[in-house]
């Protein structure tokens, strides 16, 4: 068979479905959105027990966090995420179910090397190009005096 | 003695039979349209283990230990046993048959082990190295998605050119006889690799092996699609069967009416959607091949059936260093008459690479 790389890859886009974004990316909006508003709605039951703002914000994450790890360990969130996609993925929800799920699944290999080790697989590289994402952002206000 | 026709092709001059063979399937394989050709199904799919890996060696033991038993055979009786599956090292092979106390090959073909494993245990029966040998694969779909992919628990979506890897596996017991089905011959693959870069595209990385192996066998032995009732792939799923045909029509070789795929044949793409492209995995051939195939080749309602295992041969440190799938595919050709066709090819009995003159 003489065939190119780029002349097969023509057969093969003919061949491979792409995704229905007509389906998902609306789905997506939609279960991203209802994730926001489920915190919106932690966030004022907070300030109306008296929280201060900043303190009630800190617990809409920590419950958003909890709740999403709950979830992940009863094998609840990843077949919402069938349906809600990059939606669930994408909030702070879908942080807690990148930490907690390789948790869950290397706990075989033991608590030090397999959960331990295994459990930042996945948010790992969230954490170290986030972490210094934010030290050239910090960079950036302090040289140009921005605040 | 097997004797090559043409440049790929082995052919078996006193054809070997299946002896006996068994398939192993799990839940979602007995919600599929096959739900009633497997041996052994478990609905846990931890297989009464305690993590995946081990319920993937129980499925090997249990796979060849139903195939001895449907042969009324004990592992004693077995000379050599050819075992793969997809898991590093083989693990789920050698932990699962490591009380048989058979001498075993390890293989790695990646999903066309069952071809492989098939193939080997022909040779050496032919050859008269093995009396009675036994080839074994099996795949999980946990511990494939957790070495090669995410955790299951991940809120990841599949893409729809992925496949499901089948939980599962098959084992075959060949050896001498009179009975059907007969191992005629075998054309071996070489590694094809047109570029594909995408692992969530397993379809199209092995199509150009399937295809290249198919029209090597055609040209080695002269014979034409319409002397076959099956020719059957074994994991192209839904995305690599549609390009296995337009190749090899494109080389002159039409068997649209006689393909079917492994991959397609185990679930039902409309009433297990999340399969998306199709099954996968050693453990889709080799159940399909076991539980649905060879049985029929024994019933006589499948006369011909060529069978193509195909691999794509790619680890997880390749896939992260950006290189390409390379695929493979080993074809064997079984049949339920001994010698109803003969090879044609002009070529036959050739000496090749400075092979022994065969025939004798």
């Amino acid at each position: 068979m003489s065939m190119t790389p780029q002349e097969y890859d023509a057969i093969n886009q003919r061949y491979s479905p792409a995704s229905k974004g007509w389906k998902t990316i609306p789905l997506a909006w939609l279960f991203g959105g209802l994730i926001c508003c489920i915190g919106q709605a932690f966030s004022d039951c907070y300030s109306a027990l008296g929280l201060e703002k900043d303190i009630a914000s800190a617990g809409v994450s920590i419950t958003l966090v909890f709740l999403a790890a709950l979830l992940t360990g009863f094998g609840i969130y990843d077949n919402i995420a069938k349906y809600g996609g990059a939606g669930c993925l994408v909030p702070i929800t879908g942080f807690s179910n990148a930490v907690s799920s390789p948790a869950l699944e290397f706990k075989s290999e033991g608590l030090i090397l397999g959960l331990g080790a295994k459990m930042f697989v996945i948010a790992g590289p969230v954490i170290v190009y986030g972490t210094a994402a934010s030290i050239i952002y910090g960079l950036i206000i302090y040289l140009f005096h921005l605040y | 003695m097997p004797y090559r026709i043409g440049k790929y092709t082995l052919a078996l001059e006193k054809p070997p039979i299946i002896l006996s063979c068994a398939s192993v399937g799990s839940k979602k394989e007995g919600e599929g349209p096959l739900k009633d050709c497997f041996d052994y199904m478990e609905q846990d799919s931890y297989f009464g283990q305690n993590t995946w890996e081990k319920a993937e060696s129980r499925i090997q033991r249990e796979a060849v230990n139903r195939a001895l038993a449907k042969g009324e055979l004990d592992p004693s009786d077995i000379d050599y046993v050819f075992a793969g599956d997809l898991l590093n090292q083989c693990t789920s092979s050698v932990y699962g048959l490591r009380e048989l106390g058979i001498p075993l090959f390890g293989l790695y073909g990646a999903c066309s082990t069952m071809a492989e494993s098939l193939s080997l245990a022909s040779i050496f029966v032919d050859s008269g190295a093995g009396g009675k040998c036994v080839a074994v694969t099996s795949s999980h779909f946990c511990s494939a998605e957790r070495q090669f992919r995410f955790p299951l628990e991940y809120a990841g979506q599949r893409t729809p050119t992925s496949q499901w890897t089948v939980t599962g596996g098959g084992a075959a017991v060949i050896g001498r006889g009179e009975a059907p089905p007969f191992i005629r011959a075998i054309t071996t693959g070489t590694v094809e690799d047109y570029g594909i870069k995408d692992a969530n595209n397993m379809g199209a990385a092995m199509a150009p092996a399937a295809s290249a192996t198919i029209c090597r066998f055609f040209k080695d032995t002269g014979l034409q699609p319409d002397q076959f009732d099956m020719i059957v792939t074994g994991d192209l799923g839904y995305v690599g069967s549609g390009i296995l045909l337009e190749l090899t029509e494109k080389e002159g070789i039409d068997i649209h009416r006689q393909h079917q795929d492994c991959g397609l044949l185990i679930f039902d793409r409309e009433k297990q959607p999340e399969v998306q492209a199709g099954g996968s995995g050693c453990g889709c051939s080799g159940s399909v091949l076991c539980g649905h195939i060879l049985p029929q080749i024994q019933k006589g309602s499948l006369k011909n059936v060529l069978f193509i295992a195909t691999g794509a041969l790619m680890s997880t440190t390749s896939v992260q260093q950006g290189d390409t799938i390379p695929g493979i595919a080993h074809l064997v050709y079984l049949s339920f008459n001994m010698e109803d066709i003969k090879f044609t090819n002009p070529e036959k009995n050739c000496c090749v690479h400075g092979g022994r003159k065969g025939g004798a």
